[in-house]
């Protein structure tokens, strides 16, 4: 029988991308950049955050360095795979201007075969959201289809959360189950820095060929459970979910929608880094000469006036109706629309909201005004 | 694989273009490439006019016989007023059709009472052509139309056939001197409609406040929300589910709707700014 758990020396990454680029893929993973997390082609192990972990509360991130050499102890960051999958802008098509019709091109892109390496529990899940929203409604999406079909991923046991963390209340994390072709744990030590490897996949097992590697022992798999159950214990953070599409629709005019609104900025940004957002818009150009004329999407918000304009003005124009359109949806309206919530308590809406808006105490206060 | 991409239009010619008033117009369009067209009442196209933009607009012809397509536009903004300057032999682009329909075979049997404010006919125009070629399989069948002016009516040629097979009621927002017809909002028209309130369906198309309005009077003429039908409107840039902009409650208006029964409805016809 073949092993599907086993114990690879953590420098052994480096052939996990060699194997990866040979196999034509273009390795993705965590960097930094501008004193943040973000995702990028890298190539060697040495351009990961090694020794590197952030801090994380309301309206306030900082990476600082850490006591131990580990390559993956920071958790999210403003970047999420969503880049990759359904890009910020892309074009649809273009049109040429004939005589007496239009020659409508089709965008037939080929992108790059990628692998992401680093996905934690919440992106997981938070990919396999916007896989149901693009892939299995009653429409395919061409361009998030294509981009989706041979993705590699290789996933990662969080060893450690931060304060805005709550993937445990929303069933995402912190420990990884589905939708990935190897899993790692981070093992570090006084006497070995390793990873435990899982294999999920036979393409998984395919990029494992030529690395040393050990089966992992019962103790092994027993070190790394209790890794994962430590990080899970360490969330504070709670969203309450029981009920809470209910709570939502009932709730419409409850008075704390207004003490929100009086702090949000409607800047967007929260529904720019969440990795279930799918919202777009659209915009028509020509080019100089008129004849040519392109269709583009790219990422939308719904925090916007144009995003709700219908001839005479905006549906939605208060900054209380606009908070109230994103809670309600995602967090309600999703599990009718998708069956599952859209939310993955990956925090970064509270992380990167200028004034610390927190979607956990929206529910609270929603919950204690409740009726 | 190619995938079929939802998004990309097909070519349609203009065959002929008629003006309805002064900022509305009707267009006939012809596939170029297309050999069938197949949709229901009630259903709408995403039309794409060069560069310019795209806008979801219902289709308003007779649905048993779809081609050429026919679709009334009022000129609103830029890219409806750039469509009023289309001419014959002009080509734009069409996507569709897309969304729910109006309950024309649920009615059969049934007394049907439509009732529409402004270019809301347009999108039960198909609904009227249906009854008005099947009229013996539906009991009374009322039709009150409310519009700003009697200059803003459309459809006038039309009239005088509907008046014949129906019981077609119009009403306006104000009027000079020389109207001799209803002044008034459109629910001033329902008592004159007549049908057996536990055997009827009706089908709105208006703003909003009409839509509620209306619902609220036929609910005290004994109809329940579940007999009521409405047609819903929110910015769309997609029509197919994924731009997020038609978002209702637990809807998406372009695939889940436009069509939906008041009482899936009631509740956000009741709120504001949602
Ligand atoms: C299901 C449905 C059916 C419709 N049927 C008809 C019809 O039969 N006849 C008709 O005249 N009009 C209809 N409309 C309204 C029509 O889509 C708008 O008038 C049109 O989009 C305005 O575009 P514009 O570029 O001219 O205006 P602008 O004011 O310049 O609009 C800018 C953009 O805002 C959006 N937008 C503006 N108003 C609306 C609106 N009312 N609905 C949706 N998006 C809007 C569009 O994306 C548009 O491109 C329908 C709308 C919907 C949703
Ligand atoms: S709503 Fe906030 S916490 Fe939830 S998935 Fe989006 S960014 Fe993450
Ligand atoms: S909640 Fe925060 S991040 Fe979101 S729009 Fe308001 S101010 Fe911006
Ligand atoms: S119009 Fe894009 S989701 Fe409905």
């Amino acid at each position: 029988m073949e092993n599907n758990s086993l114990i690879i020396l953590a420098e052994s990454l480096q052939l996990i991308f060699d194997n990866l680029n040979s196999f034509g893929y273009q390795t993705i993973a965590p960097t930094i950049s501008e004193n943040t997390i973000v995702y990028d082609q890298i190539t060697k192990i040495s351009d990961l955050p090694i020794g590197y972990i952030d801090e994380q509360t309301g309206g306030h991130y900082r990476l600082k360095k850490h006591s131990k050499p580990t390559f993956f102890s920071y958790t999210v960051g403003a970047n999420s795979w969503k880049k990759y999958l359904h890009p910020p802008k892309v074009r649809l098509w273009q049109i040429k201007r004939k005589a007496k019709a239009m020659e409508f091109v089709s965008e037939e892109t080929q992108p790059p075969k990628l692998a992401f390496i680093g996905v934690r529990g919440c992106e997981l899940a938070a990919i396999s959201i916007q896989d149901r929203v693009f892939l299995k409604d009653k429409f395919v999406d061409p361009i998030y289809s294509t981009r989706r079909k041979d993705i590699f991923i290789v996933a990662i046991n969080c060893a450690r959360a931060v304060k805005t963390c709550f993937c445990t209340s929303m069933q995402t994390g912190p420990k990884v189950e589905e939708g990935f072709d190897l899993s790692l744990t981070e093992i570090l030590d006084d006497k070995k820095h390793i990873f435990l490897v899982k294999v999920a996949t036979e393409k998984g097992r395919e990029i494992l060929k030529n690395i040393p590697y050990k089966v992992a022992t019962k103790e092994d798999e027993n070190i790394a459970e209790n890794i994962i159950k430590t990080t899970a214990q360490s969330i504070e953070k709670k969203l309450d979910t029981e009920n809470i599409k209910e709570l939502l629709y009932q709730n419409y005019e409850n008075p704390s929608w207004d003490e929100v609104a009086n702090r949000c900025l409607s800047c967007a940004n929260c529904t720019m880094v969440c990795p279930t957002c799918f919202c777009t818009t659209v915009q028509d150009t020509t080019d100089l000469t008129g004849e040519i004329a392109e269709r583009w999407r790219s990422w939308d918000s719904c925090f916007t006036s144009d995003f709700s304009y219908i001839h005479g003005g905006s549906v939605r124009v208060s900054t209380k109706s606009r908070y109230r359109q994103w809670l309600v949806h995602k967090l309600g309206a999703w599990l009718d629309q998708f069956g599952t919530s859209g939310c993955v308590g990956c925090g970064r809406c509270i992380t990167w909201c200028p004034v610390g808006i927190d979607i956990t105490e929206q529910v609270k206060t929603l919950r204690e005004n409740n009726g | 694989m190619q995938l079929l991409d939802p998004m990309l239009p097909d070519q349609f010619l203009v065959k002929r273009k008629v003006n309805e008033n002064k900022d509305t117009f009707t267009l006939t369009l012809e596939p170029l490439e297309k050999k069938s067209f197949l949709y229901q009442p009630g259903q709408f196209n995403m039309l794409y006019m060069f560069g310019l933009g795209e806008v979801a607009i219902s289709i308003s012809g007779n649905s048993e016989k779809p081609l050429p397509l026919i679709h009334t536009i009022r000129a609103v903004g830029t890219t409806t007023k750039a469509m009023q300057k289309l001419k014959k032999g002009d080509v734009i682009g069409l996507r569709g059709p897309f969304g729910s329909s109006w309950p024309i075979i649920q009615a059969k049997g049934k007394d049907v009472i439509i009732v529409v404010g402004g270019i809301g006919l347009a999108p039960l125009r198909p609904v009227i052509y249906y009854i008005l070629a099947h009229r013996q399989d539906y009991g009374r069948v009322s039709l009150l139309y409310g519009a700003r002016t009697p200059e803003d009516q459309i459809y006038l040629n039309e009239f005088a056939g509907w008046q014949e097979k129906l019981d077609f009621f119009t009403i306006v927002d104000r009027a000079s001197k020389k109207w001799n017809g209803d002044v008034g909002v459109v629910t001033r028209l329902i008592p004159k409609a007549k049908f057996n309130p536990s055997n009827t369906l009706a089908m709105i198309c208006g703003p909003e406040v009409m839509m509620r309005f209306v619902s609220l009077a036929l609910q005290d003429k004994g109809l329940i929300p579940e007999q009521i039908f409405v047609s819903m409107e929110r910015n769309m840039k997609c029509a197919i589910g994924f731009c997020g902009h038609c978002q209702l409650g637990g809807t998406f208006i372009c695939k889940d709707g436009p069509v939906f029964t008041y009482k899936e409805m009631k509740r956000y016809l009741e709120l504001r700014e949602v």
